[in-house]
């Protein structure tokens, strides 16, 4: 981290405040000073764009659970009060279940963007690994919420997930009777999902925060993957970055609103407008769009136990992604053959995407299993040789080199001091 | 910039999956021409009111919209007036009263509309074993919505194709997913008679209950597009603003 000067604050409150608990002086050097590479693109906006996802979901969401009713007698009447009668309940539903859509699509752009630039390696593995969990966390928070109107795809949706628990031999059956608090998915099920929905955006918060720390630590990657030198290098996120972010915050919530507005239940499934009926099972029970990749992988299994593992198995691999990868240049500007086996492995999850929400028979269920082979074949066997095999590029020798031709000014009120790392 | 196009059109397809795949699987449902479909598309209210004397004449017989409250309907056109008379039209069970006991009043527009049958079970037990579902959220919970509801409504044959043997009391449905369905053709040609002299041919009657039923499915659809309008031209104007500002601050790098 840039040892940044220290902020002369004039306000005599905040200099009171500063001098006995440094959290302006903080403040201002994470995200006023802080230098970001001046070369990064707008899929840099997507770690802000995310962020700006989680603080909409919790904040809608808060106003949703001060409506909604966690009982299975009421849960599904409840939600459709909020849409009918609650002022804008409809605006406040509609923002929170895009949202997870949107939230899901701007991390994983975020993770294909890291995958493609190389920002898992070191010295960023914790950064990296940190963005997992936070995966993991959403994931398990968006299963949950998805869980709680009740209608016929939250609860059969509950049902399968939570059954995936009683593959593991031996404890699988009580695993599953404790996670529901019964014997089937029902009213204890629906409560405790509504409070771990609840809790689980905070340890989520939680999560970003360490993620957003280690990141200060090391510094944000950037296009060319090498680091930067100098103060010719970056720039201070403020203003520069703020509003560069801004704007890509803002073009993203054109085409948030454009969903929420004109197409709201485009993403989700009319089964979830029929109140959930545990004696009538959906012709398909398909999760929603941003869990048919692993779905996919879990049904190319023949076998239940070895489903799950290849599903968790997934997410699993992409932690030990800095391990994988043996080659010491991150960005794929400099590796050509990676970056077509990235652009493979970007069609591959589409592919399996479109699997998952197809009938697992006949030729979809082939595709998934070719689709699934292929994945754990780019992780766990391509990436490790190609590290070895591969000749990359050469680098620029940094980072102001290629982009102003010989160097250029220094940023204006750019005060940092070369980074450390460099 | 290239990889920023193909991360947003990744996306795209992702999302365009989604609905393909919702899509794929049941019969090709014909689009019909809706006044309320599009971006600023609205609900056409005289089809809605003419789509509310069928429910309430002919749908509501056998199924409950009971979800959606009387004064619902304001959204359609009907004054405080108007709603106060449908309302006391309906028999609305109430109490208990001081002397503990249930009894029956005329329905004010706060209340919701009454189902037909006391519960599921006097429902099936009415018709055949079959359970005429809610129709609160009808165009929402079915695949292809109200294209679907007009389809279904019109699809109805009376002899089944050759080699199809419809199970005892079933009717054949071009539409309905497995084709045999336990609701009978119901539209007839001037089944019903309309107060503002529009022929009530069975596509008209389909097309004005297919109409009410997107509406108390969603009352607040035209103004959440209402809305949207709004709010998509505002924060079209911001990005502008923020792009322009974002390329001023830049270009001082240089």
């Amino acid at each position: 981290m840039a040892q940044a000067h220290a902020p002369q604050f004039k306000n005599p409150v905040v200099k009171w405040i500063d001098s006995r608990l440094p959290i302006f002086t903080m403040l201002d050097h994470e995200y006023n000073q802080y230098p970001m590479p001046r070369n990064v693109n707008y899929l840099w906006a997507f770690g802000a764009i995310a962020g700006i996802m989680l603080v909409i979901m919790i904040a809608t969401g808060l106003v949703l659970a001060m409506q909604y009713a966690a009982h299975t007698t009421i849960a599904f009447d409840s939600v459709e009060r909020i849409m009918r009668d609650v002022n804008y309940g409809w605006l406040l539903r509609y923002v929170h279940a895009n949202g997870a859509s949107m939230f899901f699509i701007a991390v994983y752009i975020h993770m294909f963007r890291g995958l493609y630039y190389g920002s898992y390696k070191a010295p960023r593995e914790i950064l990296w690994i940190l963005g997992v969990l936070i995966l993991l966390a959403m994931m398990a928070t968006a299963f949950m919420g998805y869980v709680l109107p009740w209608g016929q795809m939250s609860f059969w949706g509950a049902t399968v997930i939570t059954n995936l628990f009683s593959a593991f031999p031996l404890v699988g059956d009580p695993i599953v009777t404790w996670l529901w608090g019964g014997f089937s998915v029902d009213n204890p099920t629906l409560n405790r999902f509504f409070a771990l929905h609840f809790l689980l955006p905070f340890v989520l918060l939680g999560l970003v925060i360490l993620h957003t720390a280690a990141l200060h630590v090391s510094g944000s990657n950037n296009p060319l993957g090498i680091d930067a030198k100098g103060p010719q290098d970056t720039v201070p996120f403020n203003p520069y970055v703020t509003v560069k972010d801004g704007f890509a915050v803002v073009v993203f919530l054109i085409f948030y609103a454009a969903f929420v507005f004109f197409a709201p239940n485009y993403l989700g499934h009319p089964d979830n407008y029929i109140p959930a009926n545990p004696l009538v099972t959906p012709a398909h029970i398909v999760p929603e769009w941003y869990f048919l990749p692993f779905y996919a992988i879990l049904r190319a299994i023949p076998d239940k136990l070895g489903g799950v593992l290849a599903m968790f198995g997934a997410i699993a691999v992409l932690a030990a992604l800095p391990w994988l990868d043996t080659s010491k240049v991150r960005s794929c500007k400099f590796r050509p053959i990676y970056r077509q086996f990235f652009w493979i492995l970007a069609i591959d999850a589409l592919v399996l995407g479109y699997a998952g929400a197809m009938p697992a028979e006949g030729v979809w269920l082939l595709v998934a299993r070719i689709g699934t082979a292929y994945y754990f074949f780019h992780f766990l066997i391509l990436l490790p040789l190609l590290g070895k095999l591969e000749r990359p590029l050469p680098l620029p020798a940094s980072i102001c080199e290629p982009v102003l031709k010989g160097g250029g000014r220094v940023a204006a009120g750019a005060h940092a001091k070369p980074m450390e790392k460099a | 910039m290239r990889s920023l196009k193909s991360a947003i059109l990744s996306a795209a397809v992702a999302l365009g999956l989604a609905g393909a795949a919702q899509a794929s699987e049941a019969v090709h449902i014909p689009k019909q021409e809706w006044s309320h479909s599009g971006v600023f598309g609205t609900i056409d209210k005289a089809s809605a009111q003419r789509g509310f004397q069928i429910y309430k004449e002919v749908c509501s017989t056998c199924h409950s919209a009971k979800l959606v409250p009387i004064r619902t309907l304001a959204g359609i056109g009907f004054n405080e007036d108007e709603l106060k008379a449908i309302a006391a039209g309906y028999e609305v069970q109430a109490g208990p009263n001081d002397a503990g006991e249930m009894f029956m009043r005329p329905g004010i527009p706060a209340d919701r509309f009454p189902s037909p049958f006391p519960n599921d079970n006097a429902a099936r037990a009415a018709n055949n074993g079959a359970l005429p579902p809610d129709l609160s959220l009808m165009a929402k919970a079915r695949v292809g919505g109200e294209d679907y509801l007009y389809a279904f409504l019109t699809g109805f044959e009376e002899n089944p194709p050759e080699g199809v043997t419809l199970m005892p009391g079933m009717n054949y449905n071009k539409y309905f997913p497995g084709h045999q369905v336990g609701m009978p053709n119901i539209l007839m040609p001037d089944g019903v008679t309309y107060a503002d002299g529009t022929p009530a041919t069975v596509q008209q009657q389909a097309h004005d209950v297919s109409t009410f039923l997107t509406f108390i499915a969603e009352p607040h659809m035209d103004a959440r597009k209402q809305m949207g309008v709004k709010v998509i031209l505002f924060l079209i104007v911001l990005a502008g603003l923020m792009y322009a500002t974002k390329r001023k601050l830049w270009s001082t790098l240089h």
